[in-house]
């Protein structure tokens, strides 16, 4: 039986594992000239088009950050819009070289999968949201309620865990895409919408009456949400968890988009590190030594990311709250570039 | 001497072709040449597969389905909770395609038959609407019709705390949550109904037996619809009562105060059918039965006007004409295209994954592949439930169309 499967396997997925283990995925990106990122099919403030059909979000950003670290030009990526529920085999298959899409780091996905999470790029938590006119203040009063949620997701799993562990019985009604989840909370068929609590803010604005929901204050799950590659290619792995890593160094440092070039000459060796003017930290990771210069100069560094896309002045208007850096009481720490 | 006789017989012998050109050789060589290449190209992939799978560290086997699933699902058959296993997904999600596709299957063949005899309708209107129907219905895509069904009629439904629509007075409800009916609940002693049913049902067909048996015998016809509507409704119902009534009807409970949350009708009274069941129905039976309407229509219109002609000349009215005459022999036409519309009825069920009906590909294929990461082991499972339904239908329809193939003497 197991042979056979991995007949069956093969005849679907053999043509793109063989591409995969030909090369490294950086020397394989550079070959195409432009990264393959996989992002989520439009969810505000994370990865969604604007009118002018432009990817914008912080998810979004972190792609163009790889981008800019590989090639010097934040532009040279293309996006493949993903469910939940493909996810993971087109990453696996090699269709997309990094998966940038709110995706939960839990021990089984980081092991029994195949992948590697590189880092957090948003520290998230589960939550409830509920019309007002319920009247429901916690999520301990939900009992019999029905709950919309998505499929392949962990909310799917904690929604489950947390109405077990207190003994409240539920209906859950489980969609693929975001968007049928939304619609049918939207519609009635649900008292109650569960996902990740930035992901609640952000749905919530293609709600009908968005005034008249509230999100409950409880907070059901730890959610660390972060860029995904593949296991067994560390150069490529390298590459996207020093990129992300460079952004929250800069913010730290105080190295923004605008100041980017006086800071070049700077005296500070820890900026310089981080520039590219002093030690050999980009050719180690397989870049060139201003990568972390050009992901800074074209993209940001992270507080600009997360204050352009889900910041407090944004229409998702999500406080730093833990997503801070550890200096200001948040959890967003990056080892040294040293 | 006995030399020369030997190499005598050789000369005579017509001369031996080359190998090469010998038909016979040749097909079994390019026999075995396919097949080497068959079983290369199948161990190849097998150990392309299982060498990357093993490279990228992708857990591997059927393990998975005794793990806990941990996650809810809207309608199971079974019992089912979160602490089922996967395993446990795998036979609900199974249950819940075969439920959608054998109930599509009847609803589709009724209102596709309807349709296909209204269509040759000498009623104009009636013929119009007929064909109005199946024109707009299959110039649809399957899809949209399901969304059509779901989220456009979802939403003019009410709302689960306010009024309901009345399917059925005092009976069936309708709101934003799906039909709420009263459910048969059993109390001992209920086994005996259930068995006089099952007593009257094997008598029906006994007397159906004998009837036709006497009508070929003496040309005598005996009402036997009459009779066995009578004995399955009169011998449960007779049965129902000298036992002493033993089961009640629940009937769905809606309450309209206390907290909001609890108004609407509670949850777990009565029978909930919920509305991505109804819905995905719909769609796929009113679909189906624009191509089945069609093929009714071919079948009817197949058979010769000559058997209607002599049909009438023997006395027949137009009622036992169609049901006695045209119909047995556009069945022959009709049955292999339609086993084709039940198949793709059946595999169009997975569709079921665009709204949040918890078929096979949508729990199993769906969720438990992306909580287990085990492609390879779901998807092989998968096709084969879909194999597997496939061919049974086929084979129930091939041996329906053998029964009532035209037996030539």
């Amino acid at each position: 039986m197991k042979v056979f499967a991995k007949v069956a396997l093969g005849a679907v997925v053999a043509t793109g594992f063989a591409g995969v283990a030909a090369a490294g995925t950086l020397d394989d990106v550079r070959a195409k000239g432009h990264v393959q990122c996989g992002v989520s099919q439009g969810l505000p403030g994370f990865s969604n088009t604007d009118d002018k059909g432009n990817w914008t979000g912080i998810d979004v950003d972190l792609c163009r950050a790889v981008a800019a670290a590989v090639f010097g030009d934040a532009s040279k990526v293309k996006f493949t819009p993903l469910s939940a529920k493909e996810r993971f085999t087109a990453l696996q298959s090699g269709e997309v070289d990094l998966l940038s899409r709110n995706t939960t780091w839990t021990m089984s996905r980081d092991t029994a999968l195949g992948l590697n999470f590189a880092g957090v790029n948003y520290y998230d938590g589960q939550g409830f949201m509920v019309r007002k006119s319920l009247g429901v203040k916690s999520a301990l009063e939900l009992a019999g309620a029905a709950v919309c949620t998505n499929t392949g997701t962990t909310t799917e799993l904690n929604v489950a865990d947390y109405f077990r562990a207190n003994k409240l019985e539920y209906k859950v009604v489980a969609f693929e895409k975001a968007d049928e989840v939304v619609q049918a909370y939207d519609a009635g068929r649900c008292d109650v919408y569960t996902t990740d609590r930035s992901g609640l803010a952000a749905q919530r604005l293609k709600l009908t009456a968005p005034d008249e929901h509230m999100v409950l204050p409880e907070i059901i799950s730890k959610e660390p949400l972060g860029p995904v590659v593949r296991q067994g290619d560390d150069q490529w792995f390298n590459v996207v968890k020093w990129t992300h890593y460079a952004m929250v160094n800069a913010e730290e440092m105080g190295i923004t988009k605008a100041n980017v070039d006086e800071m070049k000459a700077s005296d500070d060796p820890s900026i310089k590190r981080v520039l590219g003017t002093e030690g050999e930290f980009g050719t180690a990771i397989g870049l060139s030594n201003d990568w972390a210069y050009n992901i800074i100069k074209q993209v940001g560094n992270y507080g600009e990311v997360y204050e352009a896309t889900v910041g407090p002045n944004t229409p998702l208007g999500l406080a730093r709250g833990s997503n801070a850096l550890w200096s200001q009481g948040g959890l967003q720490y990056a080892p040294p570039i040293r | 001497m006995a030399a020369r006789d030997d190499s005598r017989i050789d000369d005579d012998a017509p001369a031996k072709a080359s190998l090469f050109y010998d038909p016979r050789f040749r097909s079994i060589v390019a026999q075995v040449v396919l097949l080497l290449l068959v079983v290369w190209g199948g161990y190849e992939i097998v150990r392309n597969t299982s060498a990357n799978l093993e490279k990228q560290q992708i857990a591997s086997g059927f393990g998975f389905l005794d793990r806990t699933a941990g996650f809810g699902i809207i309608q199971t058959l079974v019992d089912y909770t979160e602490e089922s296993s996967y395993g446990r997904t795998f036979i609900v999600g199974l249950l819940n395609t075969i439920l959608i596709s054998a109930l599509g299957i009847l609803l589709a063949t009724a209102l596709g038959f309807v349709v296909g005899v209204a269509r040759l309708s000498s009623n104009w209107v009636i013929s119009r609407i007929a064909l109005a129907y199946v024109e707009i219905m299959r110039n649809i895509p399957l899809l949209l019709h399901i969304f059509i069904w779901y989220f456009a009629v979802l939403r003019s439904l009410p709302q689960p705390r306010d009024e309901p629509i009345t399917l059925i007075p005092g009976f069936a409800f309708l709101n934003v949550k799906g039909v709420f009916m009263p459910q048969l609940v059993s109390e001992p002693g209920f086994w005996m109904t259930a068995t006089a049913l099952g007593v009257a049902l094997v008598l029906s067909m006994l007397v159906a037996n004998w009837s036709r048996k006497r009508q070929e015998a003496t040309g005598q016809q005996f009402p036997v619809g009459l009779t066995a509507l009578g004995l399955i409704i009169a011998l449960p119902a007779i049965t129902f009562l000298a036992t002493g009534r033993p089961a009640s009807l629940e009937y769905p409970v809606f309450v309209e105060t206390g907290p909001v949350l609890r108004r609407g009708f509670t949850q777990d009274v009565g029978i909930n059918v919920i509305p991505e069941f109804i819905s995905l129905l719909l769609a796929l039976s009113t679909y189906t039965a624009a191509y089945i309407a069609e093929i009714v229509r071919a079948g009817i219109q197949a058979v010769n006007h000559g058997q209607t002609e002599a049909s009438f000349s023997l006395g027949l009215r137009r009622g036992p004409t169609l049901r006695l005459v045209v119909i047995p022999q556009a069945m022959r036409v009709i049955i292999p295209p339609m086993t084709n519309q039940y198949l793709n009825l059946t595999k169009n069920s997975s569709l079921a994954t665009a709204i949040a009906y918890p078929d096979l590909v949508s729990v199993f294929a769906g969720t438990t592949l992306n909580q287990t990461g085990q492609a390879v082991e779901i998807i092989l499972m998968t096709m084969g439930v879909y194999l597997t339904l496939s061919i049974s239908i086929s084979i129930v329809m091939n041996w329906y169309n053998a029964r009532i193939a035209l037996v030539e003497r």
